[in-house]
């Protein structure tokens, strides 16, 4: 038989954490799009992203569209999330992780023409971890 | 026998402060010696036996000290909230110093787990630091660590710190949640989790083992660490009592 006087304290404690729980949940809530940390291009494309201030996109970089210039750091691409793609302008340099086919995040303003001028370009890692044998062998089979 | 486990006796006898001094006494060489094996091992394999990753190269390395501190600094969290719970409802000072020591420890394992993030962030994302929903909230972690650490030595009347020490310690435990599915609920730069308890996962068996090593290590060493501070916790609160001094006395005597 537990002593009312500490079932009277576990009460008390449940309800901290209930009630710190419910208010974490109403923030989060309220919260759900600005800690996103980027839009995707659907988003941007159907118009949900605020133009000509500066915001993220984040996405797939389209195999096949990096352009590079050829007398300067300047490049362009297309960032895509499956159904829609926005184009990204950037002069720079790029992480040691950024590759057509891998993700990206981008910091820019987005003009009329749904194109960002990016002034930041990150990587994003995957969660996958491979040696380069096996990388290779997937590769070689199509996978 | 499973009755008597189940009635938590045993637990409430091993929180004499006394009783624990001993065992953990004991316990201290085997933690040692188990836990600096494995992290040797564990680093010796990881570092310089496992294959590099084809993307990332040798740079991914950093995950057998990221991880397991990441871990331990989520764990961690929950075994001080738990210390402190224990405390509110049966005043047991044991459980109170536990919780001192879990929030030191647990601060370190946090930082670093960001410190470690970040010198690999420089080069594979591109920065240092993002403001995503990991990594600020792991940020607000250190801050609850750090504020439950405050909290405790914050008070003259030193059980009214503690007592408020473990409430801010049960406040904070929304947190750990959040950081966890963090990657999951919303968008941010930082990846998924690679393990997974429900499905496959995604590293390579030669990657992994050094890793389960790690995290291995990394919890012997933080139970090697909470008996240490606990053990100073101890001492110092005790330290008026006969079998501190009896002790302190044998001590003088052996090596005097």
């Amino acid at each position: 038989m537990i002593h009312p006087l500490r079932k009277q304290r576990m009460q008390w404690i449940c309800l901290i954490l209930i009630s710190a729980s419910v208010a974490t949940a109403l923030i989060a809530y309220m919260l759900r799009q600005n800690a996103n940390f980027f839009y995707t291009p659907s988003q941007i494309v159907i118009g949900q992203a605020p133009l000509g201030v500066s915001l993220r996109a984040g996405g797939e970089v389209v195999v096949g569209s990096l352009k590079r210039a050829q007398q300067s750091l300047a490049i362009e691409f297309l960032v895509s999330d499956g159904s829609h793609s926005v184009k990204v302008k950037y002069e720079g340099i790029l992480p040691d992780l950024f590759s057509e086919g891998q993700s990206t995040v981008v910091t820019g303003k987005i003009d009329d023409q749904n194109t960002l001028h990016a002034v930041q370009v990150l990587a994003k890692h995957d969660e996958n971890y491979t040696p380069p044998e096996i990388a290779e062998m997937y590769e070689n089979q199509g996978i | 026998m499973i009755r008597s486990f189940f009635s938590l006796k045993w637990l409430y006898r091993l929180s004499s402060p006394k009783l624990f001094y001993s065992i953990s006494g004991k316990a201290i060489p085997w933690l040692l010696s188990v836990s600096v094996a494995l992290l040797t091992l564990g680093l010796f394999w990881g570092l310089l036996v496992a294959p590099p990753d084809a993307r990332q190269g040798d740079s991914f390395r950093i995950i057998y000290i990221h991880v397991p501190s990441s871990f331990l600094a989520l764990a961690g969290y929950y075994f001080m909230a738990v210390a402190g719970a224990v405390g509110l409802v049966w005043r047991t000072k044991l459980s109170f110093w536990f919780m001192k020591s879990a929030a030191s420890i647990g601060a370190s394992m946090t930082f670093l787990a960001l410190f470690t993030g970040a010198i690999w962030g420089r080069p594979s994302w591109g920065t240092y630091w993002v403001w995503d929903a990991r990594v600020t909230s792991m940020l607000i972690l250190l801050f609850l660590y750090l504020g439950v650490m405050a909290m405790i030595r914050a008070f003259d009347n030193k059980e009214y710190g503690q007592k408020n020490g473990a409430i801010l310690a049960l406040v904070g435990t929304v947190n750990v949640p959040i950081i966890y599915k963090s990657v999951d609920w919303w968008h941010t730069l930082h990846q998924p989790a690679t393990l997974k308890l429900t499905s496959e996962s995604t590293i390579h068996i030669d990657m992994l083992q050094p890793l389960l090593v790690m995290i291995l290590g990394f919890y012997l060493f933080y139970a090697l660490t909470i008996c240490l501070f606990l053990r100073a916790e101890i001492l110092y609160h005790e330290q008026a009592t006969s079998w501190v001094k009896d002790l302190c006395a044998r001590r003088q005597e052996k090596s005097g």
